[in-house]
Protein backbone atom coordinates (compact mmCIF):
# COMPACT_ATOMS: atom_id res chain seq x y z
CA UNK A 1 0.00 0.00 0.00
CA UNK A 2 1.70 3.19 -1.10
CA UNK A 3 1.29 6.39 0.83
CA UNK A 4 -1.33 8.76 -0.57
CA UNK A 5 1.41 11.33 -0.86
CA UNK A 6 3.61 9.10 -2.98
CA UNK A 7 4.60 10.62 -6.27
CA UNK A 8 2.70 9.06 -9.18
CA UNK A 9 4.63 9.32 -12.41
CA UNK A 10 1.74 9.47 -14.83
CA UNK A 11 -1.75 8.65 -13.66
CA UNK A 12 -2.80 8.44 -17.30
CA UNK A 13 -6.43 8.55 -18.31
CA UNK A 14 -7.70 4.97 -18.33
CA UNK A 15 -11.23 3.99 -19.35
CA UNK A 16 -11.57 1.87 -16.21
CA UNK A 17 -10.38 3.16 -12.90
CA UNK A 18 -11.14 1.63 -9.52
CA UNK A 19 -9.44 4.65 -8.01
CA UNK A 20 -12.06 6.90 -9.57
CA UNK A 21 -14.89 4.80 -8.16
CA UNK A 22 -13.32 4.75 -4.69
CA UNK A 23 -12.72 8.50 -4.61
CA UNK A 24 -16.08 9.50 -6.07
CA UNK A 25 -18.46 6.85 -4.77
CA UNK A 26 -20.68 9.57 -3.27
CA UNK A 27 -21.02 11.50 -6.51
CA UNK A 28 -21.59 8.35 -8.51
CA UNK A 29 -24.24 7.04 -6.14
CA UNK A 30 -26.00 10.40 -6.06
CA UNK A 31 -26.07 10.49 -9.85
CA UNK A 32 -27.38 6.93 -9.95
CA UNK A 33 -30.08 7.74 -7.39
CA UNK A 34 -31.15 10.86 -9.26
CA UNK A 35 -31.25 8.89 -12.49
CA UNK A 36 -33.37 6.11 -10.99
CA UNK A 37 -35.73 8.61 -9.36
CA UNK A 38 -36.21 10.64 -12.54
CA UNK A 39 -36.82 7.48 -14.57
CA UNK A 40 -39.18 6.00 -11.99
CA UNK A 41 -41.24 9.18 -11.61
CA UNK A 42 -41.46 9.70 -15.36
CA UNK A 43 -42.53 6.15 -16.18
CA UNK A 44 -45.08 6.05 -13.34
CA UNK A 45 -46.64 9.37 -14.33
CA UNK A 46 -46.58 8.36 -18.00
CA UNK A 47 -48.31 5.08 -17.16
CA UNK A 48 -50.92 6.88 -15.03
CA UNK A 49 -51.74 9.11 -18.01
CA UNK A 50 -51.24 6.63 -20.83
CA UNK A 51 -53.24 3.65 -19.60
CA UNK A 52 -56.49 5.63 -19.12
CA UNK A 53 -55.92 7.23 -22.52
CA UNK A 54 -55.47 3.78 -24.06
CA UNK A 55 -58.70 2.66 -22.41
CA UNK A 56 -60.45 5.74 -23.81
CA UNK A 57 -59.08 4.92 -27.26
CA UNK A 58 -60.29 1.34 -26.82
CA UNK A 59 -63.80 2.30 -25.73
CA UNK A 60 -64.34 5.14 -28.14
CA UNK A 61 -63.02 4.19 -31.58
CA UNK A 62 -63.30 7.79 -32.73
CA UNK A 63 -60.67 8.89 -30.19
CA UNK A 64 -58.12 6.25 -31.28
CA UNK A 65 -56.85 8.24 -34.27
CA UNK A 66 -56.39 11.59 -32.50
CA UNK A 67 -54.82 10.06 -29.37
CA UNK A 68 -52.29 8.07 -31.39
CA UNK A 69 -51.59 11.04 -33.67
CA UNK A 70 -50.92 13.50 -30.85
CA UNK A 71 -48.74 11.12 -28.84
CA UNK A 72 -47.02 10.10 -32.10
CA UNK A 73 -46.04 13.71 -32.72
CA UNK A 74 -44.78 14.05 -29.14
CA UNK A 75 -42.73 10.89 -29.69
CA UNK A 76 -41.22 12.15 -32.94
CA UNK A 77 -40.26 15.52 -31.47
CA UNK A 78 -36.69 15.21 -30.16
CA UNK A 79 -36.43 15.10 -26.38
CA UNK A 80 -34.04 18.02 -26.49
CA UNK A 81 -36.80 20.07 -28.11
CA UNK A 82 -39.33 18.85 -25.52
CA UNK A 83 -37.01 20.04 -22.75
CA UNK A 84 -36.55 23.33 -24.61
CA UNK A 85 -40.34 23.79 -24.79
CA UNK A 86 -40.80 23.17 -21.10
CA UNK A 87 -37.69 24.83 -19.66
CA UNK A 88 -38.65 28.51 -20.20
CA UNK A 89 -41.83 27.88 -18.18
CA UNK A 90 -40.80 25.39 -15.50
CA UNK A 91 -37.19 26.53 -15.19
CA UNK A 92 -34.14 24.32 -14.91
CA UNK A 93 -35.35 21.88 -12.30
CA UNK A 94 -36.21 18.21 -12.24
CA UNK A 95 -39.82 19.05 -13.15
CA UNK A 96 -38.69 20.01 -16.65
CA UNK A 97 -36.90 16.71 -17.10
CA UNK A 98 -39.79 14.64 -15.78
CA UNK A 99 -42.38 16.41 -17.95
CA UNK A 100 -40.23 16.01 -21.06
CA UNK A 101 -39.68 12.32 -20.37
CA UNK A 102 -43.38 11.74 -19.62
CA UNK A 103 -44.45 13.31 -22.91
CA UNK A 104 -41.97 11.14 -24.72
CA UNK A 105 -42.95 7.85 -23.01
CA UNK A 106 -46.71 8.24 -23.57
CA UNK A 107 -46.83 6.76 -27.07
CA UNK A 108 -44.92 3.57 -26.21
CA UNK A 109 -47.29 2.74 -23.34
CA UNK A 110 -50.47 3.76 -25.15
CA UNK A 111 -49.68 1.85 -28.31
CA UNK A 112 -48.80 -1.37 -26.52
CA UNK A 113 -51.69 -1.13 -24.03
CA UNK A 114 -54.10 -0.58 -26.90
CA UNK A 115 -52.60 -3.53 -28.77
CA UNK A 116 -53.11 -5.64 -25.64
CA UNK A 117 -56.70 -4.48 -25.21
CA UNK A 118 -57.72 -4.97 -28.83
CA UNK A 119 -56.47 -8.55 -28.85
CA UNK A 120 -58.86 -9.61 -26.08
CA UNK A 121 -60.86 -12.31 -27.90
CA UNK A 122 -64.39 -11.30 -28.89
CA UNK A 123 -65.82 -14.51 -27.35
CA UNK A 124 -64.31 -13.58 -24.00
CA UNK A 125 -65.87 -10.13 -24.18
CA UNK A 126 -69.22 -11.61 -25.17
CA UNK A 127 -69.04 -14.13 -22.36
CA UNK A 128 -68.23 -11.37 -19.85
CA UNK A 129 -71.18 -9.37 -21.08
CA UNK A 130 -73.40 -12.43 -20.86
CA UNK A 131 -72.32 -12.93 -17.26
CA UNK A 132 -73.57 -9.45 -16.49
CA UNK A 133 -70.33 -7.50 -16.28
CA UNK A 134 -70.80 -3.77 -16.79
CA UNK A 135 -68.34 -1.62 -18.66
CA UNK A 136 -66.05 -0.95 -15.68
CA UNK A 137 -66.36 -4.41 -14.23
CA UNK A 138 -65.36 -5.91 -17.55
CA UNK A 139 -62.47 -3.49 -17.87
CA UNK A 140 -61.05 -4.25 -14.43
CA UNK A 141 -61.75 -7.98 -14.27
CA UNK A 142 -61.43 -9.06 -17.91
CA UNK A 143 -59.90 -6.57 -20.37
CA UNK A 144 -57.01 -5.12 -18.36
CA UNK A 145 -55.81 -8.47 -16.93
CA UNK A 146 -55.83 -9.98 -20.42
CA UNK A 147 -54.06 -6.90 -21.79
CA UNK A 148 -51.33 -7.13 -19.12
CA UNK A 149 -48.70 -8.60 -21.46
CA UNK A 150 -49.18 -5.64 -23.80
CA UNK A 151 -49.11 -3.12 -20.95
CA UNK A 152 -45.92 -4.68 -19.57
CA UNK A 153 -44.27 -4.61 -23.00
CA UNK A 154 -45.10 -0.92 -23.21
CA UNK A 155 -43.75 -0.27 -19.72
CA UNK A 156 -40.52 -2.13 -20.47
CA UNK A 157 -39.94 -0.24 -23.72
CA UNK A 158 -40.78 3.05 -22.03
CA UNK A 159 -38.51 2.32 -19.07
CA UNK A 160 -35.51 1.31 -21.14
CA UNK A 161 -35.77 4.31 -23.44
CA UNK A 162 -36.45 6.65 -20.53
CA UNK A 163 -33.31 5.47 -18.74
CA UNK A 164 -31.29 6.32 -21.85
CA UNK A 165 -33.10 9.62 -22.39
CA UNK A 166 -32.79 10.86 -18.81
CA UNK A 167 -29.17 11.63 -19.67
CA UNK A 168 -30.42 14.42 -21.95
CA UNK A 169 -31.51 16.15 -18.75
CA UNK A 170 -27.95 17.47 -18.42
CA UNK A 171 -29.30 20.27 -20.57
CA UNK A 172 -31.01 21.64 -17.47
CA UNK A 173 -28.49 20.25 -15.00
CA UNK A 174 -30.49 17.20 -13.92
CA UNK A 175 -29.37 14.35 -16.12
CA UNK A 176 -28.59 11.76 -13.44
CA UNK A 177 -25.79 9.65 -14.81
CA UNK A 178 -25.72 11.99 -17.80
CA UNK A 179 -24.06 14.47 -15.44
CA UNK A 180 -21.17 12.01 -15.08
CA UNK A 181 -20.97 11.34 -18.81
CA UNK A 182 -20.96 14.95 -19.89
CA UNK A 183 -19.15 16.08 -16.75
CA UNK A 184 -16.31 13.72 -17.56
CA UNK A 185 -16.19 15.02 -21.12
CA UNK A 186 -16.00 18.61 -19.93
CA UNK A 187 -13.58 17.75 -17.13
CA UNK A 188 -10.66 17.37 -19.50
CA UNK A 189 -12.06 14.17 -21.08
CA UNK A 190 -11.96 12.10 -17.91
CA UNK A 191 -12.53 8.70 -19.50
CA UNK A 192 -13.21 6.79 -16.28
CA UNK A 193 -16.04 9.16 -15.35
CA UNK A 194 -17.61 8.95 -18.81
CA UNK A 195 -17.49 5.17 -18.92
CA UNK A 196 -18.75 4.78 -15.33
CA UNK A 197 -21.82 6.84 -16.23
CA UNK A 198 -22.38 4.90 -19.43
CA UNK A 199 -22.01 1.45 -17.91
CA UNK A 200 -24.24 2.27 -14.93
CA UNK A 201 -26.85 3.67 -17.32
CA UNK A 202 -26.95 0.50 -19.41
CA UNK A 203 -26.97 -1.65 -16.26
CA UNK A 204 -29.83 0.37 -14.77
CA UNK A 205 -31.85 -0.12 -17.96
CA UNK A 206 -31.12 -3.85 -17.89
CA UNK A 207 -32.01 -4.24 -14.20
CA UNK A 208 -35.27 -2.29 -14.49
CA UNK A 209 -36.21 -4.20 -17.65
CA UNK A 210 -35.64 -7.55 -15.94
CA UNK A 211 -37.50 -6.36 -12.84
CA UNK A 212 -40.60 -5.40 -14.83
CA UNK A 213 -40.37 -8.63 -16.81
CA UNK A 214 -40.20 -10.53 -13.50
CA UNK A 215 -43.21 -8.71 -12.08
CA UNK A 216 -44.99 -9.47 -15.34
CA UNK A 217 -44.32 -13.19 -14.96
CA UNK A 218 -45.72 -13.12 -11.45
CA UNK A 219 -48.81 -11.23 -12.57
CA UNK A 220 -49.51 -13.39 -15.61
CA UNK A 221 -48.78 -16.96 -14.54
CA UNK A 222 -50.98 -18.22 -17.38
CA UNK A 223 -48.65 -16.79 -20.02
CA UNK A 224 -45.64 -18.64 -18.59
CA UNK A 225 -47.64 -21.85 -18.39
CA UNK A 226 -48.67 -21.49 -22.01
CA UNK A 227 -45.07 -21.09 -23.12
CA UNK A 228 -44.02 -24.09 -21.06
CA UNK A 229 -46.79 -26.27 -22.45
CA UNK B 1 -42.17 39.60 -22.49
CA UNK B 2 -43.16 35.99 -22.00
CA UNK B 3 -41.01 33.25 -23.55
CA UNK B 4 -43.32 32.86 -26.52
CA UNK B 5 -43.05 36.53 -27.49
CA UNK B 6 -39.31 36.38 -26.95
CA UNK B 7 -39.12 33.37 -29.25
CA UNK B 8 -41.07 35.19 -31.95
CA UNK B 9 -38.82 38.20 -31.61
CA UNK B 10 -35.75 35.99 -31.86
CA UNK B 11 -36.95 34.18 -34.98
CA UNK B 12 -38.00 37.47 -36.55
CA UNK B 13 -34.52 38.94 -36.31
CA UNK B 14 -32.94 38.34 -39.75
CA UNK B 15 -29.45 38.40 -38.26
CA UNK B 16 -30.30 35.32 -36.22
CA UNK B 17 -30.76 33.53 -39.54
CA UNK B 18 -27.77 34.78 -41.48
CA UNK B 19 -25.13 35.36 -38.81
CA UNK B 20 -22.25 32.89 -38.54
CA UNK B 21 -23.71 30.21 -36.28
CA UNK B 22 -27.19 31.45 -37.18
CA UNK B 23 -30.15 29.29 -38.08
CA UNK B 24 -29.07 28.71 -41.70
CA UNK B 25 -25.55 27.68 -40.69
CA UNK B 26 -26.84 25.33 -38.02
CA UNK B 27 -29.48 23.88 -40.33
CA UNK B 28 -26.80 23.14 -42.93
CA UNK B 29 -24.62 21.42 -40.32
CA UNK B 30 -27.60 19.49 -39.04
CA UNK B 31 -28.49 18.22 -42.51
CA UNK B 32 -24.91 17.34 -43.47
CA UNK B 33 -24.41 15.35 -40.27
CA UNK B 34 -27.77 13.60 -40.62
CA UNK B 35 -27.39 12.68 -44.28
CA UNK B 36 -23.88 11.32 -43.73
CA UNK B 37 -24.99 9.28 -40.71
CA UNK B 38 -27.99 7.79 -42.49
CA UNK B 39 -25.88 7.01 -45.58
CA UNK B 40 -23.30 5.16 -43.50
CA UNK B 41 -26.05 3.34 -41.63
CA UNK B 42 -27.62 2.20 -44.91
CA UNK B 43 -24.29 1.10 -46.37
CA UNK B 44 -23.65 -1.09 -43.35
CA UNK B 45 -27.11 -2.30 -42.41
CA UNK B 46 -28.84 -2.96 -45.71
CA UNK B 47 -26.37 -5.43 -47.28
CA UNK B 48 -25.99 -7.21 -43.96
CA UNK B 49 -29.73 -7.32 -43.25
CA UNK B 50 -30.63 -8.50 -46.75
CA UNK B 51 -27.98 -11.18 -46.64
CA UNK B 52 -28.97 -12.37 -43.17
CA UNK B 53 -32.60 -12.53 -44.26
CA UNK B 54 -31.68 -14.36 -47.46
CA UNK B 55 -29.57 -16.86 -45.55
CA UNK B 56 -32.36 -17.23 -42.94
CA UNK B 57 -29.89 -16.41 -40.20
CA UNK B 58 -29.20 -13.88 -37.51
CA UNK B 59 -32.79 -13.26 -36.37
CA UNK B 60 -31.65 -13.31 -32.75
CA UNK B 61 -28.74 -11.00 -33.45
CA UNK B 62 -31.04 -8.41 -35.02
CA UNK B 63 -33.37 -8.41 -32.01
CA UNK B 64 -30.56 -8.28 -29.45
CA UNK B 65 -28.88 -5.44 -31.32
CA UNK B 66 -31.98 -3.27 -31.37
CA UNK B 67 -32.68 -3.96 -27.69
CA UNK B 68 -29.15 -3.06 -26.64
CA UNK B 69 -29.10 0.07 -28.77
CA UNK B 70 -32.26 1.23 -27.01
CA UNK B 71 -30.46 1.16 -23.65
CA UNK B 72 -27.30 3.03 -24.69
CA UNK B 73 -27.59 6.80 -24.20
CA UNK B 74 -26.75 8.78 -27.33
CA UNK B 75 -24.71 11.17 -25.21
CA UNK B 76 -22.48 8.29 -24.15
CA UNK B 77 -21.38 7.53 -27.71
CA UNK B 78 -21.13 11.23 -28.53
CA UNK B 79 -18.66 11.71 -25.68
CA UNK B 80 -16.78 8.39 -25.97
CA UNK B 81 -16.12 8.31 -29.71
CA UNK B 82 -14.11 11.56 -29.90
CA UNK B 83 -11.70 10.04 -27.38
CA UNK B 84 -11.01 7.04 -29.62
CA UNK B 85 -9.00 6.89 -32.85
CA UNK B 86 -11.75 8.89 -34.59
CA UNK B 87 -10.54 12.07 -32.97
CA UNK B 88 -12.52 15.26 -32.51
CA UNK B 89 -14.60 16.96 -35.16
CA UNK B 90 -17.50 15.84 -37.24
CA UNK B 91 -16.48 12.21 -37.80
CA UNK B 92 -17.29 10.92 -34.28
CA UNK B 93 -20.67 12.67 -34.29
CA UNK B 94 -21.59 11.10 -37.62
CA UNK B 95 -20.42 7.66 -36.53
CA UNK B 96 -22.32 7.92 -33.23
CA UNK B 97 -25.55 8.75 -35.03
CA UNK B 98 -24.91 6.06 -37.67
CA UNK B 99 -24.57 3.46 -34.91
CA UNK B 100 -28.11 4.25 -33.75
CA UNK B 101 -29.41 4.22 -37.33
CA UNK B 102 -28.20 0.67 -37.93
CA UNK B 103 -30.63 -1.37 -35.76
CA UNK B 104 -33.89 -0.17 -37.39
CA UNK B 105 -32.36 -0.41 -40.88
CA UNK B 106 -31.03 -3.88 -40.16
CA UNK B 107 -34.26 -5.16 -38.64
CA UNK B 108 -36.46 -3.96 -41.50
CA UNK B 109 -34.09 -5.29 -44.19
CA UNK B 110 -34.07 -8.63 -42.39
CA UNK B 111 -37.87 -8.91 -42.04
CA UNK B 112 -38.32 -7.48 -45.54
CA UNK B 113 -36.53 -10.44 -47.07
CA UNK B 114 -38.03 -12.96 -44.64
CA UNK B 115 -41.58 -11.93 -45.45
CA UNK B 116 -41.10 -12.34 -49.22
CA UNK B 117 -43.67 -14.83 -50.48
CA UNK B 118 -42.02 -18.28 -50.30
CA UNK B 119 -43.92 -19.32 -53.44
CA UNK B 120 -42.31 -16.46 -55.38
CA UNK B 121 -38.91 -17.66 -54.17
CA UNK B 122 -39.70 -21.24 -55.12
CA UNK B 123 -40.95 -20.18 -58.54
CA UNK B 124 -37.79 -18.14 -59.11
CA UNK B 125 -35.60 -21.06 -58.06
CA UNK B 126 -37.64 -23.35 -60.32
CA UNK B 127 -37.05 -20.98 -63.23
CA UNK B 128 -33.35 -21.55 -62.73
CA UNK B 129 -32.37 -18.33 -60.95
CA UNK B 130 -29.31 -18.63 -58.80
CA UNK B 131 -29.44 -17.85 -55.10
CA UNK B 132 -27.94 -14.41 -55.69
CA UNK B 133 -30.42 -13.69 -58.48
CA UNK B 134 -33.32 -14.66 -56.22
CA UNK B 135 -32.08 -12.15 -53.68
CA UNK B 136 -31.61 -9.37 -56.24
CA UNK B 137 -34.61 -9.92 -58.50
CA UNK B 138 -37.25 -11.37 -56.18
CA UNK B 139 -36.56 -10.78 -52.52
CA UNK B 140 -35.07 -7.30 -52.80
CA UNK B 141 -37.97 -5.80 -54.79
CA UNK B 142 -40.46 -7.43 -52.42
CA UNK B 143 -38.56 -5.99 -49.45
CA UNK B 144 -38.63 -2.41 -50.75
CA UNK B 145 -41.64 -1.26 -48.66
CA UNK B 146 -39.92 -2.57 -45.54
CA UNK B 147 -36.64 -0.91 -46.48
CA UNK B 148 -38.51 2.36 -46.94
CA UNK B 149 -40.22 2.01 -43.55
CA UNK B 150 -36.88 1.34 -41.87
CA UNK B 151 -35.27 4.22 -43.71
CA UNK B 152 -37.95 6.55 -42.43
CA UNK B 153 -37.59 5.36 -38.85
CA UNK B 154 -33.81 5.60 -38.95
CA UNK B 155 -33.65 8.95 -40.73
CA UNK B 156 -36.18 10.65 -38.44
CA UNK B 157 -34.35 9.28 -35.44
CA UNK B 158 -31.01 10.54 -36.75
CA UNK B 159 -32.42 14.00 -37.47
CA UNK B 160 -33.82 14.06 -33.94
CA UNK B 161 -30.67 12.80 -32.22
CA UNK B 162 -28.42 15.08 -34.25
CA UNK B 163 -29.73 17.85 -31.99
CA UNK B 164 -27.79 16.23 -29.14
CA UNK B 165 -24.51 16.81 -30.96
CA UNK B 166 -24.58 20.27 -29.41
CA UNK B 167 -23.59 18.70 -26.07
CA UNK B 168 -20.15 18.01 -27.49
CA UNK B 169 -20.14 21.17 -29.56
CA UNK B 170 -20.75 19.14 -32.71
CA UNK B 171 -22.92 21.69 -34.47
CA UNK B 172 -26.49 21.37 -35.69
CA UNK B 173 -29.68 23.06 -34.61
CA UNK B 174 -29.29 21.84 -31.02
CA UNK B 175 -26.51 24.38 -30.76
CA UNK B 176 -29.12 27.15 -30.77
CA UNK B 177 -30.78 25.62 -27.71
CA UNK B 178 -27.55 25.17 -25.77
CA UNK B 179 -26.49 28.71 -26.66
CA UNK B 180 -29.81 29.89 -25.25
CA UNK B 181 -29.14 28.05 -21.99
CA UNK B 182 -25.72 29.65 -21.95
CA UNK B 183 -27.39 33.07 -21.92
CA UNK B 184 -29.55 32.13 -18.95
CA UNK B 185 -33.29 31.67 -18.81
CA UNK B 186 -34.21 35.37 -18.56
CA UNK B 187 -32.33 36.41 -21.71
CA UNK B 188 -32.13 33.13 -23.63
CA UNK B 189 -35.61 31.76 -22.90
CA UNK B 190 -36.95 32.87 -26.26
CA UNK B 191 -33.97 31.45 -28.10
CA UNK B 192 -34.32 28.14 -26.26
CA UNK B 193 -37.97 27.91 -27.21
CA UNK B 194 -37.28 28.96 -30.82
CA UNK B 195 -34.48 26.38 -31.09
CA UNK B 196 -36.79 23.71 -29.73
CA UNK B 197 -39.44 24.61 -32.29
CA UNK B 198 -36.91 24.50 -35.14
CA UNK B 199 -35.59 21.09 -34.08
CA UNK B 200 -39.10 19.72 -33.65
CA UNK B 201 -40.26 21.11 -37.01
CA UNK B 202 -37.29 19.60 -38.80
CA UNK B 203 -37.97 16.17 -37.28
CA UNK B 204 -41.68 16.32 -38.08
CA UNK B 205 -40.98 17.55 -41.61
CA UNK B 206 -38.52 14.72 -42.20
CA UNK B 207 -41.11 12.25 -40.91
CA UNK B 208 -43.83 13.65 -43.21
CA UNK B 209 -41.61 13.66 -46.31
CA UNK B 210 -40.33 10.16 -45.70
CA UNK B 211 -43.84 8.92 -44.94
CA UNK B 212 -44.85 10.16 -48.39
CA UNK B 213 -41.82 8.40 -49.86
CA UNK B 214 -42.66 5.23 -48.01
CA UNK B 215 -46.21 5.38 -49.33
CA UNK B 216 -44.99 5.95 -52.89
CA UNK B 217 -42.87 2.80 -52.94
CA UNK B 218 -45.44 0.63 -51.15
CA UNK B 219 -47.90 -1.15 -53.46
CA UNK B 220 -51.47 -0.04 -52.79
CA UNK B 221 -52.80 -3.28 -51.22
CA UNK B 222 -49.97 -3.21 -48.69
CA UNK B 223 -50.64 0.36 -47.60
CA UNK B 224 -51.93 0.04 -44.10
CA UNK B 225 -51.44 2.31 -41.15
CA UNK B 226 -48.05 0.77 -40.40
CA UNK B 227 -46.63 3.46 -38.12
CA UNK B 228 -42.88 3.24 -37.91
CA UNK B 229 -41.15 3.28 -34.56
CA UNK B 230 -39.66 6.67 -35.19
CA UNK B 231 -37.57 8.57 -32.74
CA UNK B 232 -35.52 7.80 -29.72
CA UNK B 233 -34.06 11.16 -28.86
Amino acid sequence: MSSPLAYVADPGNPWFSAQYLRDNSGTVLNALREHAELTGQSVLIAAAVAIPLAVAAYWFRRLTGPILAVTGVLYTVPSLALFAFVAPYLGTGTRTVVLGLVLYALLLIIRNTLAGLTQVPAEVRDAAEGMGYGRFGRLLRIDLPLALPGILTGLRLATVSTVALTTVGVLVGHGGLGQLILGGFRNNFYKAEILTGTVLCVLLALVLDLAIAGVGRLLTPWAARRVAA
Amino acid sequence: MNPLEQAFAWVNDPLNWTNPGGILDRLGEHLVISVAAVAIGCLVAWPLGLWLGHARRGGGLVVVLSNISLAIPVIALLTILPLTFLGFGRAPVIVALAVFAVPPLLATAHTGVLQADPEARDAALGMGLSSGQVLRRVELPLAVPYLAAGFRTAAVQVVATAALASFVNGGGLGQIISAGFGLGMAVGGGQILAGGVLVALLALLADLLLAAGERAVTPRPLRRARRGQAGRA
